[in-house]
């Protein structure tokens, strides 16, 4: 037998009995994150494809939910701070050693270049839409004239938003749950498949939807291969990731990943999917809704179960 | 120099004046604690045996806590004690969650909070609190890059380990066995 136990007492609060110092403001923002990368990233893409044309929800309306998104985000980050008038701290230093510090950086490029992007979109989805002054007009024509420009850019940045909603947690050598590097991939496929997932429930056009619906499928398909070899490289490795393995294969959290997350999030929207394409009439909105519901259900738990991991007793 | 700290777990009794001692040093907040003593039983009944260890930060050498840190607030001072600027802090938790020995908390006015070593004591040519307090004097505290310190004497004739040495964070708080 092996008991540990802390003979002067330590009840910490949100540290003791186990680690809780994260709440819901942290997955909430990995979800809009990766929600926000997966919508660039794909907007991005068929712009330089030259593509835009064909593709109205993908290039316009759904960009338009972007900044809400990055807003909302930014605004639960700021809410989980504790020392909430500092937070301007992380603007007064780059540490390359620290994800959250270019996390930080990443957002303040990405942020300004969604408004961007979506309002050089405002005339052509509202047509009495006129800009009070003159620069803003010339400024929205700069923009659309440079569209292929700036989704090279926003195409990079996309893809180091989704990947770094993953690596934050990654880089976390103290959270054995977390410690994994196929975290970065896998938290940025996640967020793609929802982009994919809003994108073609906002689309009116049957190619477009059919198009997204092929690449959601395609990306749960990757989704389910990462979430695989995520728990293999678990069970493959040290005493503590194998226990921390073990809340998802017969621990508290195995109901919940594998049933709400896995199946419900995950394999049954794609089930719908393939159904889809085979030609069932099925409602676009009931595979979008449950891969967004699987995508904020699955940072809940990483989040929640993560801080549960630990090294010492 | 590198400031480090040897406990020996065979004279401590687990009495937690440690614990005291640094709460009453720091006026830690109603609730908190830097530092804890922790008991482990290992063995099967009769044959059993106890550990007491006084821990508290391990001032790693390759501290995940200010490599994570995104505005630079949890820092390494001179000696290798690593320490939080209160004002530069922006309460984001970073580093409690990079901790393996949970040795951070978040203070009631948001900023983290931790063991400095009792850095102002240090300075002044005092031991820490704790280690100054400890009636079975199982406490060594000073520089290990000084072969004359009492700790690297120690250290020399002495088994010793440190706790969760497969973290990586390469800890300077060492049990003597």
């Amino acid at each position: 037998m092996k008991e540990e136990l802390f003979l002067s007492g330590r009840m910490n609060p949100n540290i003791d009995p186990y680690l809780n110092i994260w709440h819901w403001q942290i997955p909430l923002y990995l979800f809009l994150g990766g929600l926000a990368a997966g919508i660039l990233f794909f907007a991005a893409l068929y712009t330089i494809r030259g593509k835009a044309h064909l593709m109205p929800a993908t290039v316009k309306w759904a960009t338009f939910l972007v900044p809400a998104a990055l807003v909302l985000g930014l605004i639960s980050l700021f809410l989980d701070l504790k020392h909430k008038p500092f937070f301007w701290q992380l603007y007064t230093t780059i540490r390359f050693e620290s994800p959250m510090s270019w996390g930080a950086w990443v957002l303040m490029l990405v942020t300004p270049l969604s408004f961007i992007w979506s309002a050089s979109y405002l005339r052509e989805t509202v047509p009495s839409w006129k800009w009070r002054y003159r620069w803003l007009e010339s400024f929205e024509s700069w923009v659309i004239k440079n569209r292929p420009g700036l989704s090279w850019a926003m195409i990079v940045l996309a893809v180091i938003l989704g990947i770094y909603t993953g690596i934050l947690l990654s880089a976390f050598n103290a959270r054995p749950l977390w410690n994994a590097s196929i975290l970065g991939p896998l938290f940025l496929v996640s967020g793609l498949s929802t982009g994919a997932a809003v994108i073609m429930w906002l689309s009116k056009d049957p190619a477009e939807r059919k198009l997204m619906s092929k690449i959601d499928l395609m990306l749960i398909g990757i989704e389910l291969f990462l979430i695989v070899h995520l728990f293999m490289g678990f069970l493959a490795s040290t005493a503590v990731q194998i226990d921390a393995a073990g809340l998802f294969l017969g621990g508290q959290f195995t109901l919940g990943f594998w049933v709400f997350v896995v199946l419900l999030g995950i394999i049954v929207p794609g089930i719908l999917e393939i159904m889809e394409i085979r030609g069932y009439h099925i409602p676009v909105a009931v595979p979008a809704i449950l891969i967004l519901y699987g995508g904020l259900l699955f940072r809940f738990i990483m989040v929640e179960a993560g801080q549960i991991t630990r090294y010492l007793y | 120099m590198r400031y480090a700290m040897a406990i020996d777990v065979k004279k401590c009794v687990g009495c937690s004046d440690c614990v005291v001692a640094c709460q009453v040093e720091n006026n830690v907040h109603h609730g908190y604690c830097r530092d804890w003593v922790t008991e482990t039983i290992n063995g099967t009944y009769p044959q059993l045996e106890t550990e007491i260890r006084s821990e508290r930060c391990n001032h790693c050498d390759n501290a995940p806590c200010v490599r994570c840190c995104p505005t630079g607030a949890s820092h390494i001072a001179d000696g290798g004690i690593v320490l939080v600027t209160a004002r530069k802090c922006i309460g984001c938790g970073a580093c409690i969650q990079s901790c393996p020995y949970d040795a951070r908390y978040s203070h009631p006015d948001g900023h983290v909070d931790k063991c400095t070593f009792c850095a102002h004591r240090v300075e002044a040519g005092q031991q820490p609190a704790c280690v100054a307090v400890c009636p079975t004097s199982c406490m060594y505290f000073g520089d290990i890059d000084n072969p004359y310190s009492d700790i690297s004497q120690i250290m020399k004739v002495r088994k010793w380990k440190v706790l969760a040495p497969e973290a990586g964070t390469r800890p300077q708080i060492f049990y003597l066995l």
